[in-house]
């Protein structure tokens, strides 16, 4: 199977994307979780100004057939949420990396951002996972 | 099969009144004297049908139906064994079903139901149990809800919760709904508890106990098990066993063996009580004998004037359900375990797991088999290599086709495309040679005419649901 690793992006172990804008990250799950989970039919967000530890559950992602859970890649409050996937969840499959965006979050360590993995790194980590 | 599925009320008659409501044989109250009449209904919608209209209705649903009578359920965790009538025959005795629980003269219920305590007892090794949880989950949190005042008792402050991701669902959503956080434990590569990471959470802290079932959900027995318990209790944290998987462990190995100290079991599964379609279920909780004053109340015991109920319990966690639980449920597998006797129980553990593994041997020459290793009550196969990317759903859906009820699917988690596979010991060589036949046709469908399985099923009275649409935009009313 391919999927996409855009190269402008961070990464995690646990399939999540960062685009680090300034001081903010906007957040998603990446096509391959997309692909595992396969058709999105609820996603349950956060609310604005809940603060979130690194690791800590954030949002559920639920699809016909299991339920995943967005991690947070960094420390931080949530600043906002993509109300679109209350009525259109499909959006994360459909464009998971620009209109399947999750959280927006104003992170507060930045040296986490240190800890994330590249493009490169993340799609050898899922490389190995698929065999 | 008729497949025209129609409600009684569409079969209306409008044509000709039917007269079924018999003459009023008591004296006639004016309604507004009972009941205020802005809170009368007008309408009474009782379909107008002839008596013939109403049989054939209900045995042309019957016919729909699917149930162990049919044929083989390999339903996974479900222990859907068949459920002998004998039991139906007992539990509907006049002196069963004509009394109420407040009427004084029980004793002979009392009895029955203190007299199946102790025969779960001697089955799991447990000093107490209590009858009232009315399923598995129910269980799982009176047991948690045990723990939980054992610690806030001896004034012990311990908010955690470990399961394994081999665990049922319902054992974190039970722990959370306890109030408790919950540590989860990936399975090692041999699909059992992973010690250094268990001893890590333990060292962590704040551990009230640990959550496991088994054999667990990969239908594997942990090795580990009383290094497990071991270590849980070193670091003062109390062992919780779900009995749901405890079908093959019968007359063989016992919970408080392993070395647990609160276990629950499922009397709809392992004691053969029906079940599926919602219930009504059994979930009894066992303790040791230092939880028992923890155990719901009233508590049965036993003196000279015969089976007493016990009220006065300040440590008790207080009622959890009406009256005695499902009494109905309970009477049956008192019936069943008196008709098996303990060699009989035995041997109920050891076809279950030979009849498991009969399956496994023969199914992995063409399906994956992720844990390739003597399964007990059930195993997993997934979807991997399966030709022209068929699916677990595919095939669960084409196993209809055939007249038989598909396994469970997707489940457990840390299996992707997982098929999990509960024969049940009531399956004869028979009935297990012809599901196998069956799985095997299917993977030749997928090599062969893969369309076939992906518009699965095709005899059934209802095709291919589109499950995404029906999630994404449910029609929740007319």
């Amino acid at each position: 199977m391919e999927y996409k690793f855009p190269n402008d992006l961070k990464y995690t172990l646990t399939h999540e994307w960062i685009r680090i804008e300034d001081s903010f990250a906007i957040v998603g799950i990446t096509d391959f979780a997309q692909h595992q989970l396969g058709d999105i039919v609820f996603v349950e967000l956060p609310e604005v100004g809940m603060a979130f530890e690194r690791g800590s559950n954030a949002a559920e992602l639920e699809s016909v057939k299991a339920v995943g859970d967005l991690i947070m890649p960094l420390s931080g409050e949530i600043i906002d949420v993509n109300k679109n996937l209350t009525d259109k969840p499909e959006l994360v499959n459909l464009s998971p990396f620009i209109d399947g965006w999750v959280l927006k979050i104003e992170y507060s360590h930045a040296n986490e951002i240190d800890e994330l993995l590249s493009a490169e790194k993340y799609k050898q980590f899922v490389q190995n996972e698929e065999k | 099969m008729n497949s025209n599925i129609q409600s009684i009320f569409d079969k209306e008659n409008e044509t000709i009144q039917m007269n079924f409501v018999p003459k009023m044989d008591i004296e006639q109250t004016n309604l507004n004297q009972i009941i205020p009449e802005n809170l009368q209904r007008k309408d009474l919608p009782i379909p107008n049908v002839t008596e013939i209209e109403i049989v054939r209705h209900f045995i042309n649903l019957s016919n729909k139906n699917y149930g162990v009578d049919t044929g083989i359920y390999p339903l996974g965790s479900c222990t859907m064994k068949y459920n002998p009538k004998i039991n139906e025959t007992i539990a509907k005795l006049s002196d069963f079903i004509n009394i109420h629980p407040l009427q004084e003269e029980n004793q002979g219920c009392l009895e029955l139901l203190y007299h199946t305590s102790e025969l779960l007892g001697e089955i799991t090794g447990m000093d107490g149990f209590t009858l009232q949880p009315a399923a598995g989950a129910h269980g799982e949190l009176v047991g948690l809800l045990i723990i939980k005042k054992f610690f806030e008792n001896k004034r012990i402050k311990k908010q955690k919760i470990i399961i394994p991701d081999s665990a049922h669902g319902t054992n974190p959503a039970s722990a959370k709904m306890a109030g408790f956080s919950i540590i989860e434990l990936t399975s090692n590569e041999f699909g059992e508890v992973p010690l250094d990471q268990l001893e890590f959470a333990l060292k962590e802290g704040d551990v009230a106990g640990i959550m496991l079932t088994n054999p667990n959900t990969l239908g594997i027995f942990d090795r580990q098990i009383k290094e497990i318990t071991r270590l849980v209790h070193q670091y003062g944290g109390l062992c919780y066993y779900d009995g749901a998987n405890l079908n093959p462990m019968l007359g063989i190995c016992r919970p408080r063996d392993m070395g647990f100290d609160i276990v629950h079991l499922n009397l709809h599964k392992t004691f053969s009580t029906p079940h599926g379609g919602g219930g009504p279920g059994s979930g009894p909780i066992g303790v040791i004998e230092e939880l028992i004053p923890y155990l719901p109340k009233p508590c049965l015991f036993s003196s000279e004037k015969g089976i007493m109920c016990n009220n006065n319990n300040d440590l008790s966690i207080g009622r959890i359900k009406a009256f005695w639980g499902n009494f109905g449920v309970i009477i049956r597998a008192y019936a069943y375990i008196l008709a098996l006797g303990a060699e009989g129980l035995k041997k109920v553990g050891e076809i279950a797991v030979l009849n498991a593994n009969y399956l496994r041997v023969l199914l992995k020459e063409k399906y994956n088999l992720p844990f390739n290793r003597i399964c007990q009550h059930e195993f997993i196969l997934s979807d991997q290599g399966i030709p022209n990317e068929i699916t677990t759903e595919d095939i669960a859906k084409r196993i209809l086709d055939y007249g038989i009820y598909a396994p469970t699917i997707y489940f457990p988690l840390i299996v992707p495309g997982a098929m999990m596979i509960e024969p049940t010991e009531t399956e004869s060589k028979h009935s297990l040679d012809n599901f196998i036949e069956v799985m095997n046709k299917i993977y030749e469908e997928a090599r062969t005419q893969p369309e076939l399985l992906k518009e699965a099923p095709h005899n059934m009275p209802i095709k291919r649901l589109d499950a995404v649409t029906a999630a994404r935009k449910p029609i929740l009313h007319d």
